[in-house]
């Protein structure tokens, strides 16, 4: 098996290490998941939106690699306090890239998939409380989301066991 | 890049204690073999051995030497079976293309199992391009090939068979006799090469009683130095050479022989075969505390490959449920204790294992897989301080994960 020394910055390692904003929310307003295992690729988003639409606390937990782990805890200092409108329009899979300093490029879809979530989570907001999208939301898929959508079918087909299950 | 990398290794110091497990993809050089080798730099036998001077003389007295270690450690009949190669991926593609080439009016089909290292794997595929076709023989769920599919395989068309002795992540050990009897029943003039690299200095492999055509050694595997391999061409078997610049004394493979390298290899396969048995005891008995260790700490876990005799006594690998192996290979790191994974985040190829996959384990498992190797050299204590960090190690991880993910 072949290996990369992957290169992660100081932050990425800091926020890998001591990953700010981890752990189920309880009371979170909307619970957005993206990725699936199976790709080795997984975020859960939990936002606590007050009735102006403003993120108040945003956590996250994650299965996945040193990149996945610091991009979705990136985002969840970067949205704090943000309008939706705001975190919708601003958050960007190559700001989060940005802001984290850097990523070894096979880690870009990191930052994808946490933006996916993250923008998953909005829309999710409107539909839960049974409200129309606003206009500054697009009613199709934004690049990200595809992407996240893309990996979930892809896993489906991934999560079959080829054969059948071996003995523990 | 290079600034991230010391800033990397910057975050590792204070580590209290060392332990390196990774020997499936490089290894540390003990000392002894580094002495061993340090003179043929540059005191005695750095000339080419194929000219008319005392350093070649002595360069060709010395490589000749260890022809004949290598070749008796290995079961060869003479010297002249064993050609030097740069390392065990040089070995594997020449033992391929040279077989293909060498037989190219006889046959067109390569057979190898869905289980053999990349260096066996893709250059076999590559064989397509020049009208070779390769057929894959599945393997059980813990790693051993079907004999009954294999038989079905063989035909007129058969060029060459290719099976590692021993798996290099699962350490299952293939019946390849059984095997290369299977084939040679069926079609006398197919090749059988296997890639011993896993299997050398660990199990008894001896070339003549098995009866193989080819066999692929590796030097680091067991210890010695990188960038020397070597391969065992059974004496008749003819093949076609894949590249030219001849000016050594191997008809097989051009260049200068690198003598302080095959000093080191052989250095390396003297001290594995002294005591052979209880070398390969004590790797048995650490990786045994070692895999006991960890299942006794944590749960949802799986075994990956055999559990018997019929395992490696060097190779562990696990998979750890709700945790991801690149997290996992780097949270050790940080703790001194170094692995690889079959996840598809720590590997170049951007795919999990294809072993694990071929042994029935899902993606998720591949993901969380870790493979550990131990050597003659490791101790007590260092499997001890292993397990006093890989627990605490894959609860963290586990709690970033928290509920996500979770079956």
């Amino acid at each position: 098996m072949s290996r990369i020394p992957l290169p992660y910055n100081p932050k990425v390692m800091d926020l890998f290490r001591n990953p700010k904003n981890l752990g189920k929310m309880e009371d979170a307003t909307v619970v957005a998941i993206a990725g699936n295992p199976a790709c080795g690729d997984m975020i859960t988003f939990y936002l606590k939106i007050s009735d102006e639409q403003v993120i108040e606390k945003a956590q996250f937990e994650s299965y996945g690699c040193a990149a996945n782990i610091a991009t979705s805890s990136i985002v969840t200092e970067m949205i704090k306090g943000l309008t939706l409108e705001k975190a919708w329009n601003e958050i960007t899979w190559k700001k989060v890239t940005e802001e984290i300093g850097g990523l070894p490029s096979v880690k870009f879809h990191c930052g994808v998939l946490a933006v996916g979530a993250l923008k998953r989570a909005i829309r999710q907001y409107f539909t839960q409380k049974g409200m129309e999208f606003p206009s500054w939301l697009s009613k199709e898929h934004t690049f990200e989301e595809k992407q996240a959508l893309e990996e979930e079918e892809l896993a489906k087909t991934l999560s079959k066991r080829m054969k059948p299950e071996a003995e523990k | 890049m290079v600034e991230n990398v010391k800033d990397l290794l910057k975050l590792h110091e204070g580590i209290t204690q060392e332990v390196y497990l990774d020997n499936e993809n490089s290894s540390f050089v003990p000392q002894e073999i580094v002495d061993a080798m340090l003179p043929y730099y540059n005191k005695k036998a750095y000339g080419n051995p194929t000219l008319t001077h005392k350093p070649g003389w002595e360069a060709f007295e010395t490589i000749m030497g260890c022809f004949q270690k290598i070749s008796r450690h290995i079961g060869a009949k003479n010297l002249e079976e064993i050609t030097f190669t740069p390392s065990e991926t040089e070995a594997n593609n020449l033992a391929i293309m040279a077989s293909c080439f060498a037989q190219k009016e006889k046959g067109k089909k390569i057979i190898i199992s869905e289980i053999e290292p990349i260096n066996v794997l893709q250059v076999a595929e590559m064989m397509g391009k020049f009208g070779f076709s390769t057929t894959k023989i599945p393997v059980d769920n813990e790693g051993f090939i079907n004999l009954e599919k294999l038989k079905e395989a063989i035909d007129n068309d058969t060029i060459l068979v290719s099976i590692s002795s021993v798996n290099n992540e699962v350490g299952t050990i293939q019946p390849i006799k059984e095997a290369v009897d299977i084939v040679k029943a069926k079609n006398l003039q197919t090749i059988f090469h296997t890639d011993a690299s896993d299997a050398y200095g660990r199990i008894p492999f001896n070339a003549q009683d098995l009866k193989v055509d080819l066999a692929t050694l590796s030097s680091f595997k067991i210890q010695g130095p990188r960038g020397i391999g070597a391969i065992y061409v059974r004496e008749g078997i003819s093949l076609e050479r894949i590249l030219e610049g001849q000016i050594g004394t191997q008809k097989l493979w051009p260049g200068v022989e690198n003598t302080p390298l095959i000093v080191g290899f052989t250095k390396a396969s003297e001290l594995a075969f002294t005591n052979f048995d209880a070398n390969t005891t004590k790797m048995r008995s650490l990786r045994d505390k070692l895999v006991d260790g960890i299942f006794a700490e944590l749960t949802d876990l799986r075994f990956n490959g055999s559990r018997g005799v019929k395992r490696s006594p060097d190779n562990a690998n696990i998979s750890i449920l709700r945790a991801e192996g690149e997290a996992l290979t780097i949270e050790l790191s940080l703790n001194g204790v170094y692995v690889s994974s079959g996840s598809a985040c720590s590997r170049r190829l951007l795919q999990p294992s294809h072993v694990l996959i071929a042994i029935g384990r899902i993606f998720e498992e591949a993901h969380g897989s870790i493979l550990m190797k131990v050597t003659r050299y490791h101790t007590e204590d260092d499997i001890n301080y292993v397990l006093s960090v890989l627990p605490k190690a894959v609860n963290r991880i586990r709690g970033i994960v928290g509920s996500t993910g979770v079956h």
